[in-house]
């Protein structure tokens, strides 16, 4: 008789809401093993596994599961880490429901199995045993690569050359390697210590790491090709946008960038042990709808808030953001203002935010990109009480690389122009990928983007001296 | 980490602060700045770069003790390290063969000011250069600038050197010292700044000022250092630090430097001791 399918997804344990808005831990603890078991038993091991064409990296997801199932974590994380060098991080924020997950053959009934959860059980079973294995590294071959950026991008060629046998360097502009897993994803969503045992594990396999260099000021692009054989560019999407509406610049108006930046890379939370401050506004409108307005929303309110709202121009159905982060912040009590447009923000004499004026919206015929647009319904201004706005409306890349790189092409928005099966740029010997290349987008991609420029670095340079 | 080569008092509150960077010297140019950071739990602090010796690797900086941060720097000392001194950031001061430059330094301003007077010497203008503090007792490196002016001017509140006043009398001073500037520079405190930039908007000078709002990467990365120039929001790190005073929305400028005024003051307190609350 045929084994009885099991849809029913084993939840993670998560600190309780009133509990967690007091404080910064990590909301979700995390699979016990008899739990990780028990799920992982679930999967079919597909002999056609769907689920594979919806990580962008192409794990081999049914192997490293029937791995749990056997109880072999050892076997487990090594498969993984044939493809993904940073699982604790992906297992933790990549977009499950949008990808591996999403194709799972028991999702049809709502039942995929939880594949970022078991992921990640078999990264932090690594972590708690404190040993991590080395893979075989191919012998120096001379040559040396630099990378611009330490985030998930750049922490990928530095792994995938390292391990090839070159020479790696990264040049990061912050005293913290990481890129956004460190200074932008909050502490109680991706602790630090993992992110920082991450970029340890890389510099074990000898790539050096210099903090505060920023490439295009302390040194330019051209003249570390001088020294270095070839470069890749990781440097992420790091300008903030504003809204462009009057009133922007009162004080208690912040880039989700700045708040963000404030708690985690400066631990403005931990203020006054830690220098940098942190205002505690009572409350907070954040504009915006993806993760990086989550994880505002969700800080303002450890930080003290009374209300935090999320105003957002259009419907839950269109929210950018991870549905189990979006469904965490409304279990927290935020607040979600849909269908709302800020269109003026004012303030009192001595240049404070007191209030925002908003405008309703109605969602029209779908767009070019399918969504439905807002528009604005007449007549429908109100105004909303707050003394702090963050505005989280996205991010395009940081002009400081290709303005001081002549001949490096550049779209529309500033992004780097490279080829996507190979992350090449219009200049020789110079590679980009991750935010830097498509805008902002996800922690795997860019990490898929560094895996394939990687390979092509390695097919152009090696031998190439 | 960065080996501080020299920090002392030159004049009361001000402190010369030479640090060993060699990459960042090698790249410097006049009216950049730094970002360094005294300790592991500090803040990132900006601070305009006053000279270099790309021989030597060194970079020199004058701060003023104005907070808890700045406070941390001037406990410093020779042989000790900061985790922190990344650079150099913003953009360069524009450098060209103008005619007459008029240099204004004032507080730390008289050490930043230095490099680019200097630059616009070697760059073929005739040089005047004014230095304002409260006091005589605080001025400082008049010596060096007196090789690359015509004329080094002095303004006191109290009149101990020079005129005496402030530079609201500048209309006055360049008057009787017959300059006729093209151009005029003034690095130094917010105040100075926009004392001269008001001034000077009914003279049409174009007047370069050197801004200096809060700020966390100094990258273009968080946005905190934004200020109105011209009706646009500018970024101080990367569209500056340099502006022309009169299109800078001076008012605004100084609210948003006011936005922690009452958590700064919270660390100066750290003590415990009754008497320094
Ligand atoms: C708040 C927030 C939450 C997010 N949540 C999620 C999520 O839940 N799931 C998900 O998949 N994605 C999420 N993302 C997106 C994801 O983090 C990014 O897509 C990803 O980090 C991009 O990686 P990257 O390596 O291209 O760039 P980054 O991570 O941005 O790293 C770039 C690095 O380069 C450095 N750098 C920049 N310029 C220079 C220079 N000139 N010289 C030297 N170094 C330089 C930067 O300081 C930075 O450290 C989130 C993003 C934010 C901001
Ligand atoms: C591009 C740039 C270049 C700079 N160059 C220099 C420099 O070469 N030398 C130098 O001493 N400073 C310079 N500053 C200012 C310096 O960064 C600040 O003084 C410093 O960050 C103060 O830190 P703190 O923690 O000691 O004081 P805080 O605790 O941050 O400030 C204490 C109080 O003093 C006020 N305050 C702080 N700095 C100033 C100031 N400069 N003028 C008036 N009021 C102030 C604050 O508003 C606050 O009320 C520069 C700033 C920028 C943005
Ligand atoms: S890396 Fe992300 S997409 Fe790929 S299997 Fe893991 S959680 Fe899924
Ligand atoms: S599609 Fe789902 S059930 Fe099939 S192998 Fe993948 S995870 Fe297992
Ligand atoms: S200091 Fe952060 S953008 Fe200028």
């Amino acid at each position: 008789m045929a084994k009885q399918i099991d849809y029913e997804r084993r939840h993670m344990p998560k600190q309780e809401p009133f509990e967690r808005v007091k404080n910064f831990d990590e909301v979700a603890i995390g699979y016990t093993e008899e739990l990780a078991r028990e799920e992982a038993g679930r999967c079919l091991h597909c002999k056609k596994s769907l689920c594979r064409e919806g990580c962008p990296v192409g794990i081999n997801i049914p192997a490293f599961i029937e791995c749990i199932v056997a109880g072999d974590y050892a076997a487990g994380i090594k498969k993984l880490k044939e493809t993904n060098a940073l699982p604790a991080v992906c297992g933790r924020v990549c977009p499950q429901e949008e990808q591996c997950e999403l194709h799972c053959i028991l999702g049809k009934k709502g039942g995929s199995i939880c594949i970022g959860r078991l992921e990640r059980f078999l990264a932090d079973w690594e972590a708690a045993r404190g040993k991590t294995e080395t893979p075989a590294m191919a012998a120096l071959n001379g040559m040396k690569i630099a990378i611009v950026g330490s985030g998930p991008a750049g922490i990928t060629v530095a792994n995938d050359l390292a391990l090839l046998g070159y020479a790696v360097t990264i040049f990061e502009a912050l005293h913290e390697a990481g890129g956004v897993l460190t200074y932008g994803i909050p502490e109680f969503r991706l602790p630090k210590a993992i992110v920082k045992r991450e970029v340890e594990y890389v510099k074990s396999l000898g790539v050096k790491l210099y903090l505060d260099y920023i490439v295009g000021k302390t040194r330019t692009i051209d003249s570390i090709l001088q020294e270095f054989d070839g470069v890749f560019v990781g440097a992420g999407a790091g300008l903030p946008w504003f809204m462009d509406i009057p009133g922007e610049n009162f004080n208690g108006v912040y880039s989700a960038n700045e708040y963000l930046t404030r708690c985690n890379l400066m631990k403005g939370y931990r203020f006054p042990a830690y220098d940098t401050p942190m205002k505690r506004p009572r409350c907070v409108a954040v504009f915006g709808g993806g993760n990086v307005a989550m994880d505002s929303a969700r800080t303002a309110l450890r930080l003290g808030a009374d209300e935090s709202h999320i105003v957002y121009r259009r419907s839950k159905e269109e929210l950018p953001a991870r549905a189990e982060e979006a469904e965490n912040a409304e279990e927290e009590g935020v607040i979600f203002d849909y269908l709302t447009l800020p269109v003026r923000l004012t303030g009192d004499e001595q240049g404070w935010l007191t209030e925002i004026e908003c405008i309703k919206m109605e969602l029209g015929e779908p767009d070019a990109s399918g969504r439905r647009s807002p528009i604005p319904i007449k007549g429908s201004e109100f105004k909303m009480k707050a003394d702090a706005v963050i505005v989280a409306i996205g991010n395009s890349p940081n002009p400081l690389i290709p303005m001081s790189t002549p001949g490096l092409a550049v779209g529309k928005k500033g992004n780097i122009v490279a080829e996507e099966e190979t992350g090449k740029t219009s200049r020789e010997r110079i590679w980009a990928g991750g935010d830097v290349v498509t805008g902002a987008a996800t922690v795997i991609s860019a990490m898929g983007a560094g895996r394939r420029a990687a390979k092509s670095m390695h097919a152009t340079l090696f031998g190439s001296k | 980490m960065y080996r501080i080569i020299e920090r002392r008092m030159i004049v009361p509150n001000l402190h010369e602060f030479i640090v060993e960077a060699p990459e960042v010297a090698n790249s410097i140019k006049p009216g950049n700045f730094v970002i360094v950071r005294p300790d592991e739990t500090g803040e990132r602090v900006p601070l305009s770069v006053a000279d270099w010796n790309r021989e030597a690797g060194t970079v020199t900086s004058i701060f003023m003790q104005v907070g808890a941060s700045t406070a941390k720097l001037a406990r410093l000392k020779p042989g000790g390290e900061i985790p922190t001194f990344a650079g150099p950031l913003g953009r360069e001061t524009e450098i060209q063969n103008f005619g007459t430059v008029l240099c204004i330094g004032g507080c730390y301003g008289i050490g930043s000011v230095f490099p680019i007077a200097r630059a616009l010497k070697e760059a073929g203008n005739t040089l005047y250069t004014i230095l304002e503090a409260r006091s005589a007792y605080l001025l400082y490196w008049q010596e060096m600038f007196k090789p690359l002016s015509e004329r080094v001017i002095e303004i006191t509140r109290d009149g101990t050197s020079g005129y005496k006043g402030h530079l609201a009398r500048l209309p006055e001073i360049i008057a009787m010292e017959k300059i006729r500037p093209d151009r005029i520079i003034v690095n130094g405190c917010t105040f100075q700044m926009m004392k001269v930039s008001q001034i000077t908007k009914e003279m049409a000078i174009k007047t370069m000022v050197n801004m200096n709002p809060i700020m966390i990467d100094g990258t273009g990365m968080c946005g905190v250092c934004r200020l109105s120039v011209a009706g646009k929001t500018k970024f101080a790190c990367v569209d500056g630090p340099d502006f022309d005073g009169r299109d800078v929305d001076w008012v605004e400028f100084l609210n948003r430097r006011r936005t922690y005024n009452p958590e700064e003051v919270y660390p100066l307190h750290k003590s415990g001791c009754a008497s320094h609350y």
